[in-house]
């Protein structure tokens, strides 16, 4: 069970608390009508699945219930860092 | 007294029954110490052959002494009897052996052992698989798994939660002197070991350890963690499990050694702990040899021979033959001489056996026989027999003549294997040692290290020292000491061991393949001939050989076969062990009872039941409750002597043709405020709020991102930037979760705030052609009339002489207010409209009347007609959707995609049953040619489906393929027991179409 910090409360919680939000750093389309059937669904259901480093959103359900970030290695299931929505990662993968 | 006890061994007397028979054992004895010290050799029966199988280890290890404890709501299956500790009344049977383990029936099939090779299961028993059943049944019965008690448990398990610096897990030699490394840095230290006393090995020790014996040593040092107000020993506690980020289980046995009819408090308790280091010292299981025949009862661990004397007491024999591959084995004979039984011989695999406790054993007179293998036992119920001949020094050929020694008891070693499973829990992949022969721990993957025999180093000096190092270590890297070792190395005398000869299979004067069966897996009977007839079949990957042969699969988890089944593998593909790998071990390390697992959310704790304010009344007039979410919300109010389908029917007249009253407080409800409330909300449905005055309520429905409907409800503007939106009584969690993602990922410059105030509220909903007068007799501060409180509008005002909200909207078709009022008065209200009613015959009614109603009307509920892949204009709902707003609300471009453009789309539409009686199920598949053979295209599905006792038919509400294009064709119902129901595509709404009755004065 993975033990994860909330920026927002500043803790190490258990896992049983949050719910995964998916990927994260997902700019929704200013225009989705602007784009191609094509364009859109790389929006809607393409994800980078990425083996190593991922930055993905996580919802601090049974606590603060806001939304954070949090960078994890999927192979190790190592949380590196959390941060706050509307922030940046500071640990990037070499490739996406 | 017992045969095999020795004289020297004394105390308390306890009775106990083993397969029906009475017997006595001694107090600190275990189930299987006490059944060698009476002589039982026959413990079980294998699984395949049922073969006769006797006591063979003497920890977790023990593949064959699988037992049965107790009868009754308390028993337990599939224990081990090594691991039971003795009480008073004990009872216990073989898992393994209808009828009876000395008269087996399986034995018959066991004399065609040459009928069942690997991959017996999959071959014979699949095939036909109609007969699968059959087989099962009797296979079951036959090869026995224990029986799960068919009563509710009658104990109380626990949970406990515990955070500390340093987990040690083993309290042998390694774990003890880590944990007093690290306790005394003032680290909050948790020590576990899986049996009744700490010690380990040192337990049945003849070592002396700083000058006294080593149980002593133990002594000493356990009471020196004792004193530690930062150390919790936890005795009896087996770590089961690692996962993620140093999160272990521990299943600590409280009471199952006092019996378990005499269980007092928490049996058993499931400790969740959180560790910063863990330090394993988990130990080595002594590795088998593999000879024709090594099954047969009396063929033992050296080292369990040696435990068996040295701990408990008990020779498990009279004349013991020795055979090893190396040099712990020959403590064994040392112990064994002690006993004053005799010893036949010690056979070495090795060509010339030399070094210190060889000559120590040669010196007592003890026949060292060097360079021969022991290739097989002979007997039927118990070793009478072995056959001993020179082997090459690569241990792959017989080279000269075979001898017969007479014996009782082999006892056998291939040298030890490190105990990596808890760090392979981690996802550390162990790493094949030549050295050791043996797989080590693999690189750590979280905060752990391994010391002692769990890491390859077997002797005592060895051991002590990984372990202190590794508990001083481990508490430095949580903030306590500086990572050196303070106490001073215990002396040990240690023998200089010679290296051991790796070897897996002990050849025999015939190939494996013809050879007397060389067991590698004891419990699921797989050979050394079995594996290698697996990798002539084609198998290569160790995974597929122990799926294809169950290597490794029965309860003991392969814990002695594993490596041996690898080898043997290994060199039947020509590889090295290295090449061929390992397997991942994965928790539980033991079996693990499901009562610890699930503690004390069991029954009413298991999950929680949300009552709305009016439950009480509910149930004193005889509801039937349905579940709902977490909720119990009144399915239908019963009167004497109706039926489920009476009270329906009754309920659903009462609303149609007066009134009726539904407790609907459970709808989610999610007070929104801000002033960029109304733009938000608007960007959330699919139509627009912006112009939504106060005191106006409007109908809407969400989408997800790929346009498909995931919730609906009606959101009312309370006033200036202030809304309520209703939810669907399962969605509001859901819902308030979206609205939240939204606001705080994609749109944090948006002012707006969101409060669940589900249970702030009670809500009662009175409906009927004569709704408006029965609030009307409760409510005098309101402007009743159509003209001033029309549809779709809310006021605020005083009913039964509580401030509340009142709206008029509708889920019945009929004229409906709902009234709100803070959920403390819930039960004031419901009776106080209840006595307005009673004029009106109002009528109570549940969810079922609830469903038949809005399906009558064509109302969807979210979750039931959809389905996660219907959008709006598949359920028929264009005019729900804003096509003109200026922001592209969420889902809005996925509906001009090209499949929810598509033609042929399921489309929500009214079934009507050409025989009106007849009641669709729901969920049948709906089909256009009900004379189309199987398999049949299918066109779609019932959603909803009710007998309306109102309309006088059956109504069903259906998704058909193009079905809106459908108006007035019969399709086809086929169902499961073999009829099939003609029904005509119709509208969804079935009642008042034009939507008159709700606006009746
Ligand atoms: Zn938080």
């Amino acid at each position: 069970m993975l033990l994860i910090h909330c920026p927002h409360c500043q803790e190490n919680r258990d896992e049983e608390e949050f719910s995964y939000g998916g990927e994260a750093h997902i700019v929704r389309p200013l225009e989705p009508e602007a784009l191609n059937d094509q364009a859109w669904a790389d929006y809607l259901f393409f994800r980078t699945n990425s083996r190593g480093i991922h930055h993905e959103m996580w919802y601090h359900a049974m606590g603060c219930r806001r939304y954070f970030n949090a960078t994890r290695n999927t192979l190790t299931y190592e949380i590196l860092e959390t941060y706050k929505t509307g922030t940046q990662p500071t640990i990037v993968g070499a490739s996406a | 007294m017992s045969q095999n006890r020795l004289a020297s061994h004394t105390g308390a007397v306890i009775d106990f029954t083993f397969n029906g028979k009475s017997y006595q054992g001694i107090a600190g004895d275990t189930l299987a110490s006490a059944l060698l010290a009476n002589g039982v050799d026959v413990v079980g029966r294998s699984f395949k052959y049922s073969r006769p199988r006797g006591i063979f280890g003497h920890g977790a290890e023990e593949p064959n002494a699988i037992i049965q404890l107790g009868s009754g709501a308390s028993t337990v299956p599939n224990l081990k009897a090594t691991q039971v500790e003795l009480y008073q009344g004990l009872e216990a049977s073989s898992v393994n052996g209808w009828p009876s383990v000395n008269f087996d029936v399986m034995a018959i099939v066991g004399a065609f052992g040459r009928l069942m090779p690997p991959g017996f299961y999959y071959k014979t028993f699949m095939y036909p698989k109609k007969l699968w059943m059959t087989y099962e049944h009797f296979i079951r019965k036959a090869a026995g798994l224990g029986t799960a008690p068919v009563e509710a448990d009658p104990d109380t398990y626990d949970k406990l939660n515990q955070h500390c610096d340093v987990l040690v897990v083993g309290a042998g030699p390694a774990g003890l002197v880590a944990a007093r490394e690290a306790a005394r840095t003032g680290a909050r230290v948790i020590i576990a070991d899986e049996q009744s006393e700490f010690g380990g090995s040192l337990l049945a020790s003849q070592q002396t350890m700083d000058g006294v014996m080593a149980p002593r040593w133990v002594a000493s040092l356990v009471a020196e963690l004792v004193a530690y107000k930062n150390v919790q020993l936890l005795p009896r506690s087996t770590v089961f499990g690692y996962y993620d980020h140093n999160f272990l289980t521990i299943l600590e046995r409280r009471t199952d050694h006092l019996g378990l009819s005499s269980a007092q408090g928490t049996r058993q308790r499931l400790h969740r702990v959180r560790a910063v280091q863990v330090v394993l010292a988990t130990g080595a299981f002594e590795r088998p040899l593999v000879f024709a025949h090594n099954d047969i009862p009396g063929v033992m661990l050296a080292s369990s021979v040696s435990t068996y004397i040295n701990r408990y007491g008990v020779a498990p024999g009279k004349k013991l033959l020795l055979f090893t591959t190396n040099d712990s084995a020959y403590q064994t004979a040392l112990d064994w001489q002690q006993t004053g039984r005799q010893i036949i011989a010690v056979v070495d695999t090795r060509s010339n056996p030399s070094g210190d406790i060889v000559a120590a054993v040669k010196l007592r007179g003890i026949e060292v026989i060097g360079g021969h293998g022991l290739i097989e036992a002979q007997g039927n119920k118990r070793v009478k027999r072995a056959l001993i001949a020179p082997i090459n020094a690569s241990g792959t050929q017989v080279t000269g003549p075979v001898r017969r020694l007479n014996c009782d008891l082999i006892a056998c070693s291939g040298g030890w294997s490190p105990a990596v499973h808890l760090s392979s829990h981690t996802g550390a992949k162990p790493v094949w040692d030549e050295s050791i022969v043996g797989f080590r721990p693999g690189e750590s993957k979280q905060q752990e290290r391994s010391a002692g025999a769990c890491r390859g180093t077997f002797d005592l000096t060895g051991c002590l020292a990984e372990g202190a190092s590794a508990g001083a270590v481990a508490a430095s890297l949580c903030g306590h000491g500086d990572g050196s070792v303070q106490f001073p190395a215990c002396a040990v005398e240690d023998y200089i061991e010679q290296p051991q000869q790796a070897l897996f299979l002990v050849p025999h004067t015939s190939a494996t393949s013809r050879a007397p069966s060389q067991f590698v897996d004891f419990q699921l009977d797989v050979s050394a001939g079995g594996i290698e007839l697996a990798v002539r079949e084609g198998f290569e990957s160790v995974e597929h050989v122990k799926r294809y042969t169950a290597l490794g699969f029965g309860t003991d988890q392969g814990k002695l076969g594993n490596i041996n089944g690898m080898a043997i593998l290994a060199n039947a593909l020509d590889q090295t062990i290295a090449e061929t790998g390992t397997t991942i071990f994965r928790p539980s390390y033991t079996p693990t009872t499901f009562g610890a697992i699930a503690g004390r959310d069991v029954k009413a704790l298991f999950d929680p039941e949300r009552y709305t304010a009016m439950h009480r009344w509910h149930v004193e007039h005889g509801a039937e409750f349905e579940n709902v979410g977490q909720w119990k919300r009144p399915w239908y109010f019963p009167q004497q002597g109706e039926t489920m389908n009476d009270a329906v029917n009754r309920e659903c007249l009462a609303v149609r043709n007066s009134v009726g009253m539904l407790d609907a407080s459970t709808l989610g409800k999610i007070d929104i405020q801000g002033p960029d409330a109304a733009e938000f909300i608007t960007r959330i449905y699919t139509n627009s709020y912006l112009k939504l005055a106060p005191g106006k309520c409007r109908y809407g429905v969400m989408l997800k991102e790929d346009g498909m409907i995931f919730d609906d409800g009606v959101c009312a503007c309370l006033g200036d930037n202030h809304y309520l939106m209703f939810t669907t009584t399962g969605g509001a969690a859901g819902v308030l979760a979206w609205l939240e993602i939204w606001q705080q990922t994609e749109w944090p410059e948006l002012q707006v705030y969101f409060t669940s105030v589900t249970d702030h509220w009670a809500t009662a909903t009175v409906t009927g052609p004569n709704a408006r007068r029965v609030i009307a007799k409760v409510c005098q501060d309101i402007d009743l009339s159509n003209e001033a409180f029309s549809f779709m509008d809310w006021r605020d005002g005083t009913v039964a002489g509580v401030k509340a909200r009142v709206f008029r909207i509708s889920f019945t078709g009929e004229l409906s207010y709902e009234v709100n009022v803070p959920a403390h008065y819930g039960r004031h209200i419901w009776q106080a409209l209840i006595e307005a009613g009673e004029e009106f015959s109002m009528t109570p009614y549940g969810t079922e009347t609830m469903h038949v109603l809005r399906a009558e009307k064509g109302f969807i509920i979210v979750g039931q007609d959809t389905d996660g892949s219907m959008t709006p204009a598949d359920m028929n709902m264009d005019w729900v959707v804003g096509n003109k707003k200026t922001f592209s609300f969420i889902g809005k471009r996925s509906l001009q995609r090209s499949d929810t453009l598509r033609e042929n789309r399921k489309q929500f539409v009214g079934l009507k049953t050409v025989d009106g009686q007849a009641v669709l199920p729901e969920g049948a598949q709906v089909v256009f040619d009900a004379k189309q053979k199987i398999p049949m295209s299918m066109q779609g599905h019932v959603t909803s489906s009710y007998y309306s006792a109102y309309l006088g038919h059956s109504i069903a509400l259906a998704v058909v393929k193009g079905g809106l294009g459908r108006m007035g064709q019969v399709v086809h119902c086929p169902l499961a027991d073999g009829r099939i129901i003609a029904a005509e595509i119709v509208s969804s709404v079935f009642y008042d179409p034009k939507g008159e009755r709700h606006h009746v004065e």
